[in-house]
């Protein structure tokens, strides 16, 4: 699935987006597998209090499913307007 | 109805005309813009960048039109949003709302500008002369949603 990453998020990863490869059933699971990867990684997802998810450019939860999912993105609370 | 995500300047004047012009029943037409604003203390902003995420922005924006025409009887509405950097005084984005009676006008927009704040994805950062950062959401902004 494709992985965007966006404001802070995208500085601290490095990069806009990414594909990856994942069995995650959760956003939490795919959290937990991009945790484990880098130090960078780590500290984009220390707390994530202070991100959001969308699954397929929804809204979701840190507990959704991933079944079927294309596209998931991380990003701090919005600030549009 | 008509919701733009650009990344180029928009005339006030010109949009806010349009958007009157085209309303044949509505008593009422509101418009709210937002500016960039300097900061307090003698400024320093140098300029400021909004990122969004195209395809979420459009699919968000729709939504929250849709929910406010659901929730109050309007004759039209029109979002424009900007992306990309701009400076002090310059228009960021603008909303504006059309129906028979001033109240429901008036109190779309506001609802309009609630959910922008917090639920369509942009993202601001400020550039200063010593550095700068990403705008933090506020606590009241999502305290602003449950009003509604």
């Amino acid at each position: 699935m494709d992985v965007l990453y966006f404001a802070w998020v995208r500085e601290r990863i490095g990069l806009p987006r990414e594909q990856v490869q994942t069995q995650a059933r959760t956003v939490n699971d795919l959290v937990a597998e991009l945790r484990a990867r880098e130090e960078r990684y780590a500290a984009a997802f220390a707390d994530l209090s202070a991100l959001r998810v969308a699954v397929d450019q929804e809204l979701a939860d840190f507990d959704a499913p991933l079944d079927g999912a294309r596209e998931v993105a991380f990003f701090p609370p919005m600030t549009g307007g | 109805m008509a919701i733009r995500v650009q990344q180029q300047p928009f005339d006030l004047g010109e949009e806010s005309t349009t958007f009157a012009d085209a309303q044949n029943d509505a008593g009422a037409v509101v418009t709210f813009t937002g500016i960039v604003r300097d900061l307090p203390e003698g400024g320093g902003l140098d300029r400021m960048a909004i990122e969004h995420y195209p395809g979420m922005t459009e699919k968000a924006l729709d939504q929250i039109a849709a929910d406010a025409r659901a929730r109050w009887d309007l004759a039209d509405v029109l979002i424009i949003h900007r992306y990309g950097e701009m400076h002090a005084g310059e228009r960021i984005m603008m909303v504006a709302t059309a129906a028979r009676h001033r109240k429901s006008a008036f109190e779309a927009a506001e609802f309009l500008m609630d959910y922008l704040k917090s639920r369509a994805p942009f993202w601001k950062k400020e550039h200063t002369t010593d550095g700068g950062g990403w705008v933090a959401a506020r606590d009241e902004d999502e305290d602003a949603l449950s009003r509604w």
